[in-house]
């Protein structure tokens, strides 16, 4: 070591001066005296020998195993991975960069082995990128190191940096899993952590002096997620503890902890399993055996391929059956319903002891005396039904005597059973007891659960009635029982109030009333044939319906309706019930009827008498009542012409006392209408008020009674040529107006010696290519080669572009998103272009302040228009969004520019560019996947300059924002499949009054307000109503979320006040009512993915809140009066 | 051996003055104490003289229950407590407690005031009699003395009618007063848990009745009066002034609500006020559209229905009114009747039963011209009759039995013939016995009363371990001694029995000889029997011992030989009494011989 010079120094005195620690000198010491080698510390001591240059102790220490493995094989293997260190630095400074932001950062390490690997991983690593994930690939390599091996090493440098890791696989898509072996693309993951939470649990635990400490240490430390890597530790540590404690609390908790560490994702939990079981067979208490077994049930359900293993816990589980604990046996019960083994010939052969027969063992559990074991054990049959194990019909029985268990969820649970159990042996044949008879299976199961909706629980009453609704395969026969009930009166039978409606009516003596008596009871009937209890399924609707619960009355109509649907003959019988379950107290019933009626209305005709009961529903001062009632309406079909005038009458009524109904019931006569041509011919003169002698006074064509009645013949007319012949002059002359100004409720007559008065309307033929959609495509495409033109011809271009783009969207309805979508874009980079062709460039700087208006004008404008391209559109995806983003830090700079130029002084400069800055990151690091497509754009630029912007002073970064803005290319914009401009229309308030709103001035006054929106995403959240008033002064108005319905996909209805208020005016003035959308530019921003709650607060300065208008603005006439003192 | 006896004093295969005499397991409880509206003589209330010749009545009585406040089942409560003179507790539910009063003393008003009654109970009556009602909450197990235990059960019905179970160690009784099975529009639907009783005495007013929904009656009875309204005429519906007015008032103040109807609606008032006020008060004895709503407004706090006066007859213009009393008899609604019969725009409701001789009934028998205080009154309304009752009807009443699973059930409160009808269908049904006791007539019910034993631990656990899981409430077999103690019981296995009983443990052996021809030699014939033993019983333990002989379990066979015949071998099989069935089996077994061993 002295014979070289480098390292030894002498100092004044000749002494030598080693820097070295003297920690491991000893072992060195100990080798020169007596040539022993040391046993510990090897690394450390070999690091001493090194610089000592004791060679004999290097050569020693090299062949043991620690430092050979380590140090010596390492070195010659990697030699044979090509770039080994430079991709190692690589991934460091990838994990630092990323560690800035967060505490720690995860880094994706793909390591192949040989070229076609190589290959195969091309496409996942692209996709990976595409998620912005940062990714280090190794290898391939010839021969040599082993992939697991490489990876150890990898692990082993970061940590010898100082580093904290932690690995854990990661596993590619689904897809590509699909088609390639997982563990030879062997990607593993970094992560650089803080210190493991696991070490800090074991401190506190061994500090904890009594249970009650150690249960709060265990409380704290469950608060907080654990990484996957590290619950491998955290698992020793607690089972360690498990073993130790004493106190049955604490080893609960312990035990639950296991169970939820173990459904960490990306732990794998078998290795704890041989621990869990053994603590389970010493375990005393009975709560902790139960915790202990749910935990293996999390472990067990985590592992669903292994098969062994779930033998296994199978087998622990009927162990444990016998235990004297229900809770005990509860979960031995849950176990066995969610690992059940499903094929039961393979544990067969493999292991003939253990061939149990699940279902035995868990039906045994059916006569627990516990009824929550009972319950357990039903539940755990419909676990295993639910897991796609074939139940047996033996079960049946069992579940039947269940049925008239004292306790509810057992009921409730066997109501279940059954049902499933119906559904799989619908056509075995059972006996009927103390008969010889036999039916169906299903038949006998809807009997039974028939029986259970009068049972004396809601509960089982809900459950059972729901479960009906979904059993199709009952005989028809049985079915039309559930609605039958047979009255009686002093013993004589007696008729029912529908059959009494039906038979006054097939007399022809309907709504002649009814006399006192006509009910008496008639024939007498037999005693013995009486039968007073449900035998099946009689009468069960008619006591669904009749329920005290709402909720069973509810799942009562639903079941009718999945019934009728399914047997038009029920349909038709289940019809009076449903007419009066319009009259139901409670409003969720009336409209859950409603609706049922009108889903199953293609199988019926109302006949006379129940229509008008249907229609009597119309006067509801509930809206959402009357608009099914015209929904249902619209979709009926009525037998007689009667029928057709009662119709139209009562809903003149109806317009008439809700005159908001108007263009719903508009709609209904329309359908009505069509629907009913033949019916609605003989009742024209009526209607229409025509004589055949004389004329007669020619109606207001603005009473929306009478357009109501033109609405029903017109499109009764539509199939009905003869019926023209009986219009009068004006009537035509109603025609035309109508057909102008109502088109989508009037159809295209064929009237005689007229022409057709749009013949246009032909049988829309679309061609395969759309001609329309091809023009889209080749003027957007004529726009990108914008590049090459000269600044004047650009500007023109996109002009005529957007002139055309904007006229397309007025013609195709089905184009207008896209095409308003890209002229907006496209009228962005006009403003930009413009604003950048200004003088004003050109000109020194304090001379042109006026003109500067010009340029932040287009900046202020190109920032509105893209933030109406990201919100107001449905159907915009990452893609575009990177666009708009693009566009907007494009106008930014524009700002920056501009603003620099107009300002004098530096200092307001500084906070702008740093700002500016900042979203520059801030771009980057939200569409960091997306960068490869923005090629030589501005920020792809101004990315590359981010180095040199960093440092520089605001002129100067003003300076190069400048050329960069001039010289950055436009960006091609995809076009997303489906893109659908959010629209609303405000149908109330209609504007039209000339009388004011009068109301006292200070209080407030109600205005309804019906909107119908589309193509809003989540409406609830982001539509506003504004009301302006004429002092300027703007009230926001948050409708509730209930006030929201959804009649259809893409649209929204909005029905709710807005409360108006003000100081008294002198004169009625107007105030406006909007509807805005409001936006938030942080809600679209990707989240990272490493992002932990709470530890990373986003960004708040980027995101920013504001609305956009939406809606035509609706003028209300208002006059808030001076309050009479 | 214990029994329960019922003696209806009133309600027995009759309708009215229910008063139903129980005694069980020593205690004597009176459920309900009615009056009879049809008499005004002593038959209109029980014969309270029944229950004790000579002595107290508050000795005899351990408590009296109401079950609701219509008079038929409280009516005569003053006049036993008072005048008869019982000092014990009345229960019954809180709205009872508080209708019960105004709807005696109105009754009082009309029997002594009115009509001009002596001899009848006066108002302090009423106060002192009240003062004696503990009142119960729904649920509530309430403990009347040591032993004797009662609860209430939702009846629905009226307000704050209830079902009780009277519950002394473990027998028990229910009694259901008057129930509805059917939810109406301001009360939910009867209600009980499987609680098994040992007898369910129900009512039966419509044990032969069926009875449609109820949608459509109320529909029609809505229909009408809207459309009466609509063409501006009047509506009366003359009601009495508890239980359906209410309903009908929900049902119009509901509907006027929907239907956004302006139309002004009248109650009569008085009486129906105090009771209005009482509706409100008791929100959660309502169903559940009631309760649901409450938290924004009280139901019975009607936004269109006002306060009657009586000048408002005269008004123009359309209206609906409802009136007291029910059957058109006297009062204002037969003062309105008067005024509006004669325009055939107008309409009378009757919504309940009409007794013959009133208006009412007349006019609902289609009569038109009614003579009126000497004039003649054409009736050209509209005369309209609508039921709403609410009792259960058969269907109900077999659900309800469903429900409870009584031993046996026993029937009251209606007519013979029709309860004949159910009885049959009861016991056919349910397997179950089924009384109908006339008024007076009792019915011994013989019990089987339980008799808690305590049992060791150690036995139970010996047992359990035995067989295999106990099925859930099966009776199983235990073996043990039974020790009487103190007057407890206690079951233990015989060890501990004659432990601690310090008695000695006698055994008892029986011995048999059997012959067998067998020249062989002693050990080899006991071998023989071994091995002949060891496979014929699988199931027991078979062992050949040292000494040569054999045992089955605790049964010891000895092989000897014969002392005369050589050619004989004697088998001495001895086993003990405990083992006498297998002994017995060993023996018959041994004497048809060993088989042949293969030489």
């Amino acid at each position: 070591m002295f014979s070289s010079s480098t390292k030894a120094c002498t100092d004044a005195e000749g002494r030598f001066f080693i820097d070295r620690p003297g920690t491991y000198f000893g072992p060195i010491l100990d080798y020169l005296r007596s040539g022993q080698v040391p046993t510990q510390h090897i690394p450390e001591v070999y690091r001493e020998a090194q610089f000592y240059e004791i060679q004999p102790l290097v050569k020693l220490l090299e062949d043991m195993p620690q430092i050979f493995g380590e140090q010596v094989a390492r070195k010659q293997f990697l030699l044979r991975v090509p770039g080994y260190s430079e991709n190692l630095e690589l991934l460091l400074r990838l994990a630092r960069a990323e560690a800035v932001a967060l505490r720690y950062s995860s880094v994706v390490v793909c390591v192949v082995r040989t070229e076609e690997e190589a290959a195969r991983c091309a496409q996942p690593l692209c996709s990976l990128e595409a998620r912005k994930m940062p990714v280090v690939k190794f290898g391939p390599w010839k021969v040599g190191p082993e992939i697991k091996d490489l990876l150890y090493c990898v692990e082993m440098d970061i940590k010898a940096q100082g580093y904290q890791v932690s690995c854990g696989r990661y596993y590619l898509d689904h897809a590509f899993r699909a088609k390639q072996q997982q563990e030879e693309i062997a990607t593993k993951k970094l992560r650089l952590t803080k210190p493991s939470k696991s070490a800090a649990l074991h401190i506190d635990l061994c500090k904890a002096t009594s249970p009650a400490d150690a249960l709060q240490y265990l409380l704290q430390f469950a608060r907080k997620p654990v990484e996957a890597e590290s619950v491998e530790g955290v698992v020793r540590i607690l089972l360690e503890h498990y073993y130790k404690e004493n106190d049955p609390s604490v080893r609960l908790k312990i035990a639950s902890l296991l169970g939820l560490l173990s459904k960490t994702a990306g732990f794998s939990p078998d290795c704890i399993i041989d621990d869990a079981i053994n603590i389970l067979q010493n375990e005393k208490s009975h709560q902790v055996l139960a915790q202990l077994l749910d935990t293996l049930l999390a472990i067990g359900t985590k592992l669903p391929e292994n098969q062994a293993i779930q033998t296994r816990l199978v087998d622990v589980a009927c162990k444990h059956l016998t235990d004297t604990s229900h809770g005990v046996r509860n979960k031995c019960l849950q176990l066995l319903g969610n690992l059940g083994s499903l094929e039961k010939s393979i544990t067969k052969d493999t292991e003939g002891l253990t061939a149990r027969d699940v279902q035995k063992i868990i039906g045994d559990y059916f006569s627990d005396q516990d009824p929550r074991v009972r319950t357990a054990a039903i539940k755990a049959m419909l676990q295993l039904h639910e897991r796609g194990l074939k139940l047996h019909q033996t079960i049946y029985n069992q579940a039947c005597k269940l049925l008239s268990d004292d306790y509810e969820q057992v009921r409730s649970a066997a109501v279940q059973l059954i049902w499933v159990i119906s559904q799989l042996y619908p056509e075995s044949i059972v006996p009927i007891p103390s008969s010889n008879e036999e039916i169906r299976l299903v038949d006998d199961a809807f009997g039974k659960i028939c029986h259970m909706v009068s049972d004396g629980s809601w509960v089982v009453r809900v459950q059972a009635a729901k479960l009906l609704g979904s059993m199709e395969q009952v005989s028809s026969h049985f079915l039309e029982q559930t609605l039958d009930k047979k009255l009686m009166s002093d013993l004589r039978r007696k008729r029912t109030a529908h059959e009494r409606a039906k038979e006054l009516y097939s007399s022809g003596e309907f709504s002649s009333g009814r006399k006192w008596g006509d009910d008496a009871p008639k024939e007498e009937i037999d005693t013995g044939a009486v039968n007073l209890i449900e035998s099946g399924a009689c009468g069960a609707f008619v006591h669904g319906l009749e329920d005290e619960m709402y909720e069973v009355r509810i799942a009562a109509v639903e079941a009718l309706c999945m019934l009728a649907q399914s047997s038009p003959s029920f349909a038709e019988k289940c019809l009076d019930f449903l007419v009066d379950m319009f009259n139901d107290e409670i409003e969720e019933v009336r409209l859950q009827s409603i609706h049922t009626m009108r889903k199953i209305s293609n199988n019926i005709t109302l006949r006379e008498d129940q229509l008008d009961t249907v229609l009597a529903v119309l006067e509801d001062s509930s809206r959402d009542i009357r608009e099914a009632l015209h929904e249902l309406l619209c979709c009926t079909n009525v037998s007689t012409k009667e029928g057709i005038h009662l119709a139209l009458v009562e809903l003149l009524k109806n317009l008439t006392k809700y005159p908001t109904d108007r263009d719903s019931i508009w709609k209904c006569l329309k359908f009505l209408g069509s629907r009913h041509p033949t019916l609605v011919l003989p009742l024209v003169p009526e209607l229409l008020s025509t004589h055949p002698f004389f004329d007669t006074a020619e109606p207001d064509m603005d009473d929306p009674a009478y357009i109501a009645v033109l609405v029903l013949i017109f499109n009764a007319a539509k199939t009905c040529p003869t019926m023209p012949a009986l219009f009068s002059d004006h009537t035509f002359r109603h025609y035309a107006y109508l057909r102008d100004s109502l088109s989508h409720l009037v159809p295209a007559l064929r009237l005689p010696g007229r022409k057709l008065v749009s013949p246009a309307v032909s049988p829309n033929i679309t061609p395969h290519e759309d001609p329309s959609q091809q023009f889209l495509q080749q003027s957007l495409e004529r726009v990108y080669s914008l590049q090459h033109l000269d600044p004047q011809g650009a500007q023109e271009l996109l002009e005529f572009t957007i002139r055309d783009l904007q006229r397309l969207g007025e013609l195709q309805s089905e184009l207008a998103g896209v095409a308003d979508f890209s002229a907006a874009y496209l009228r962005c980079q006009l403003l930009l272009i413009k604003a950048l062709q200004e003088k004003l460039w050109n000109v020194a700087a304090p001379l042109y302040l006026k003109q500067s208006d010009l340029a932040s004008a287009a900046a202020k404008q190109i920032m509105e228009e893209t933030y109406k391209m990201e919100f107001m559109y449905s159907g915009v995806d990452n893609k575009q969004v990177v666009i708009i983003h693009h566009m907007r830090l494009q106008a930014k700079a524009l700002q920056l520019i501009v603003t620099a130029r107009t300002t004098r002084g530096v200092d307001p400069l500084f906070g702008m560019c740093e700002k500016f800055l900042q979203e520059v990151d801030f771009f980057q690091r939200c569409f960091i996947a997306d960068l490869p497509h923005l090629q030589d754009s501005f920020v792809d630029k101004l990315l590359d300059l981010m180095p040199r912007l960093m440092t520089s002073k605001p002129a100067e970064v003003v300076k190069i924002l400048q050329t960069m803005l001039r010289q950055s290319t436009f960006l091609h914009l995809p076009l997303p499949e489906q893109i659908h401009k959010a629209s609303a229309t405000i149908i109330e308030p209609a504007g039209e009054s000339d009388n004011p709103l009068r109301f006292t001035s200070g209080l407030v006054v109600a205005l309804d307000v019906d909107a119908t929106l589309e193509h809003v995403q989540d409406p609830q959240n982001t539509v506003k109503i504004q009301v302006l008033y004429p002092d300027g002064q703007a009230q926001m108005i948050h409708p509730k979320p209930a006030d929201f319905r959804n009649p259809g996909p893409g649209r929204h209805r909005l029905i709710t006040q807005v409360y108006l208020s003000h100081t008294a005016w002198t004169e009625p003035c107007q105030v406006e009512v909007r509807l805005l959308l409001a936006y938030n530019s942080s809600a679209r921003i990707p989240k990272s993915p490493w992002m932990e709650s709470g530890e990373v607060s986003p960004q708040v300065e980027t995101s920013i809140e504001g609305t956009i208008p939406f809606s035509k603005p609706v003028k209300v006439y208002i006059m808030p009066k001076p309050a009479r003192r | 051996m214990p029994e329960i006896r019922v003696t209806p004093l009133g309600a027995g295969q009759d309708v009215g003055r229910s008063c139903i005499l129980v005694s069980i397991a020593g205690k004597n409880v009176m459920l309900d104490c009615g009056m009879h509206m049809g008499f005004n003589d002593d038959r209109r209330f029980p014969d309270f003289s029944y229950i004790t010749q000579n002595g107290r009545l508050t000795d005899f009585l351990d408590c009296v229950i109401i079950s609701h406040f219509h008079l038929d089942h409280c009516g005569a409560l003053p006049y036993f407590s008072e005048m008869v003179g019982y000092d014990g507790p009345i229960y019954m539910t809180h709205p009872t407690q508080a209708i019960c009063p105004i709807l005696l003393e109105d009754y009082r008003k009309i029997a002594v005031d009115k009509k001009g009654e002596a001899n009848f109970f006066t108002s302090q009556m009423i106060k002192d009699c009240m003062k004696k009602v503990v009142a119960v909450h729904l649920h509530q197990t309430v403990q009347v003395d040591d032993e004797l235990e009662i609860k209430a059960y939702y009846a629905g019905h009226v307000l704050g009618a209830a079902m009780f179970q009277i519950k002394v160690g473990s027998e028990s009784v229910v009694y259901t007063g008057d129930y509805n099975m059917t939810p109406d529009r301001h009360l939910g639907a009867a209600w009980i848990d499987k609680c098994r009783p040992n007898l369910l005495i129900t009512e039966s007013t419509y044990a032969t009745t069926i009875r449609d929904s109820k949608r459509c009656r109320e529909r029609d009875f809505l229909k009408k009066v809207h459309e009466t309204v609509e063409r501006g005429g009047k509506v009366l519906i003359p009601v009495f002034a508890l239980g359906r007015a209410q309903e009908l008032c929900i049902l119009l103040e509901t509907f006027w609500e929907r239907m956004n109807l302006k139309v002004p609606i009248y109650f009569s008032t008085g009486l129906t006020e105090k009771a209005n006020h009482y509706y409100k008060l008791f929100i959660t004895w309502t169903n559940q559209k009631i309760r649901k709503t409450f938290v924004q407004r009280n139901m019975f706090e009607f936004k269109h229905i006002k306060a009657f006066d009586r000048a408002f007859a005269d008004n123009p213009g359309p209206m609906v009114v409802f009136a007291t009393p029910g059957m058109l008899h006297a009062g204002q609604s037969l003062q309105i009747f008067r005024k509006w019969a004669g325009n055939e725009k107008n309409m009378v409701i009757m919504p309940g039963y009409c007794v013959q001789g009133t208006v009412g009934h007349k006019i609902l028998s289609g009569q038109r011209k009614l003579e009126m205080e000497g004039r003649q009154l054409e009736v050209k309304m509209q005369v309209e009759y609508m039921s709403f009752s609410a009792h259960a009807d058969a269907k109900g009443i077999m659900q309800l039995v469903g429900q409870a699973e009584p031993e046996r059930v026993l029937l009251v409160h209606g007519e013979a013939k029709k309860m004949e009808f159910l009885r049959q269908k009861i016991e056919q049904e349910f397997r179950v016995s089924c009384y109908m006791p006339a008024n007076g007539e009792t019915v011994t019910l013989p019990t089987s009363p339980s008799i808690p034993v305590g049992i060791s631990l150690g036995l139970l656990k010996r047992e359990m371990a035995q067989g295999l899981l106990p099925e859930a409430k099966k009776p199983r077999l235990l073996h043990g001694t039974l020790i009487m103690k103190d007057s407890n019981f206690r079951l233990v296995s015989s060890e501990q029995a004659l432990k601690e009983l310090g008695l000695a443990e006698h055994q008892l052996r029986f011995t048999c000889r059997v012959h067998l021809q067998d020249a062989r030699k002693e050990q080899e014939t006991a071998l023989r029997v071994y091995s002949h033993l060891k496979s014929t019983l699988k199931d027991h333990c078979v062992q050949h011992l040292p000494d040569g002989s054999v045992t089955v379990e605790s049964i010891l066979i000895q092989a000897a030989a014969h002392s005369e015949d050589p050619g004989t071998k004697v088998l001495l099989v001895s086993w003990t009494y405990q083992d006498e069935e297998l002994g017995s089996f060993l023996t018959t077994l041994l004497k048809k011989g060993l088989p042949q061993a293969p030489s």
